[in-house]
């Protein structure tokens, strides 16, 4: 078990989301920075499809009752093991008793703790991920105790010394494909979206990020059809919607691009204030 | 008859499949058919498929570099749907509803707005079957197209922040039951008490796409009733089998 001494702003279990209920209007949820959550699993030797705990701009502070191996990776929080400093994208060896704690974000939104064989708390639709009426609880509160198993650690060796790329938590570039209404914008409208910098609102959640900035809009809504996590809607008043892996699972607005998946990764890391960019792409 | 059909790009690992941008039977009888039979060519590299109104999405577990590639599969499997059929294998559900002031928040302003008197209202809205077109917007809430003209009503300027779960609404052409408490823009005029979503069975949704839906008045003291049969697990909820 680990106790959880402080949530943090807004801490959930995650893992790679539920797939395969889209059609009952089940959200995919899931991680919102796969790199990240993939990269603290496969440096514990996890399945990649273990749930980790995903951390938003204030850690967690929390008491492990068993021995186990941790890692923590995407976002950098100034990390503590009792008290002591630890880095990001690296093992380390919890005991029982030992508290992880997190100071001052520095870069990146989201972090990522994988604990060895992932955290076992409630699966529902064969996903761990948290979200509001599909899970008991959409976050972790103070006082949860998340399972994990627990592990003698006799065995547990790890010597991999794996330099890690973070670059991408600074990157403001998102790579987008054409969205099934690209086309209905007009020229003028085309070179608005992808040579603004916009900026994030502080309407940002697992659900959608809105953009500030307006671009001109006359486009109609559409017949509601499905959508996806990267998928930027345009919306009536103007502004641009990035939709993210909570999203709802059909929408109205037209899907003017589709962000790829590295640069769901990247919004991901973002918050209010900061500024984005859409590059077009036409090759993957 | 087939319908012309666009295959487009979306994002890496999807295509997305329109029809002409209508709502009606025919279109979706003719998706819901290429959907199975999607299904029944077993494509182990598709990963879902997901429709609407007028589209199938087809989401694979891979980047998909020859996308044209796989548009043609999936065109030479469309084309062996060459007769379309005009209906599809489904059921009809029978939805109690209580349309009392208690829960039909919108009604009476409705009724005055409208000059319909209330029990009218109920009369219309319980005279039609409802075609399930797809399931989306929240777990479990159900896209039914068919409702009476004259209850056509825009949605609220000001969304409610909470609308109770089992709301039974009307928003601009559409109704809809709200399958878990939401914030909504819709016009309340009552409420179910069954469950239209429980992420705990099998299959979260007793309705799919290409359902029927008809709701009848129940009085308050049926719903209460009813409430407590849910509760206790002992609710059949009454529906006929419609042959295609």
């Amino acid at each position: 078990m680990v106790d959880v001494l402080q949530a943090g702003f807004y801490s959930s279990i995650q893992d790679l989301g539920r797939y395969g209920f889209q059609d009952y209007g089940v959200p995919y949820s899931g991680v919102m920075d796969e790199q990240a959550a993939t990269i603290a699993n496969l440096l514990l030797g996890n399945n990649t499809k273990d749930a980790v705990l995903e951390m938003t701009i204030i850690g967690a502070k929390l008491k492990f009752e068993c021995d186990t191996l941790i890692c923590l990776s995407g976002a950098y929080m100034n990390p503590q093991l009792n008290k002591k400093p630890i880095k990001n994208n690296k093992v380390f060896k919890v005991h029982s008793g030992d508290v992880l704690s997190f100071g001052k974000l520095e870069s990146g939104c989201r972090c990522y703790l994988s604990v060895l064989g992932g955290f076992k708390t409630e699966k529902v639709m064969e996903s761990r991920s948290m979200y509001q009426h599909i899970t008991a609880q959409s976050t972790i509160r103070k006082g949860d105790k998340l399972a994990i198993e627990p592990s003698s650690l006799k065995h547990e060796r790890h010597y991999s010394n794996l330099r890690i790329n973070s670059s991408y938590l600074l990157n403001s570039t998102l790579n987008v494909l054409k969205g099934p209404e690209f086309e209905k914008l007009s020229i003028k409208q085309q070179e608005q979206v992808l040579n603004t910098n916009f900026t994030i609102s502080k309407l940002n959640n697992r659900m959608a990020y809105q953009l500030e900035s307006p671009i001109e809009n006359s486009l109609e809504s559409i017949i509601t059809s499905p959508v996806l996590p990267g998928t930027v809607q345009l919306t009536p008043s103007g502004k641009l919607i990035v939709l993210m892996r909570d999203c709802q699972t059909t929408g109205g607005y037209p899907r003017v691009m589709q962000l790829t998946k590295s640069a769901l990764n990247v919004l991901g890391q973002k918050f209010v204030g900061q500024t984005v960019k859409f590059n077009l792409i036409s090759k993957f | 008859m087939t319908f012309s059909l666009t295959y487009k790009l979306y994002g890496e690992r999807s295509i997305l499949i329109e029809w002409p941008s209508f709502i009606q039977d025919d279109i979706l009888f003719d998706l819901l058919h290429f959907k199975d039979l999607i299904h029944l060519n077993g494509l182990k590299h598709i990963k879902e498929i997901r429709s609407a109104y007028n589209s199938l999405l087809v989401v694979y577990d891979k980047k998909l570099r020859a996308y044209d590639e796989e548009i043609k599969v999936l065109n030479a499997i469309y084309k062996t749907t060459s007769i379309s059929k005009k209906t599809y294998n489904s059921r009809l559900w029978k939805i109690p509803v209580c349309y009392d002031a208690q829960f039909a928040f919108d009604i009476e302003a409705l009724s005055k707005s409208k000059k319909i008197p209330i029990d009218e209202i109920i009369k219309r809205h319980t005279n039609v079957i409802y075609r399930v077109c797809f399931i989306g917007f929240l777990p479990g809430f159900l896209y039914l197209s068919g409702l009476h003209e004259t209850l056509f009503t825009p949605r609220k300027a000001t969304p409610r922040l909470k609308v109770e779960k089992g709301a039974v609404a009307i928003g601009g052409n559409q109704t809809g039951i709200y399958p878990i408490e939401s914030p909504g823009g819709w016009h309340v005029i009552g409420n179910s008490p069954i469950p239209f979503f429980n992420p705990k069975q099998d299959s979260p949704c007793f309705a799919k796409a290409g359902d029927q839906v008809q709701f009848y008045s129940i009085d308050i003291e049926a719903y209460n009733h009813i409430k407590n049969l849910v509760k206790n697990n002992t609710y059949v909820l009454e529906s006929e089998g419609i042959n295609g």
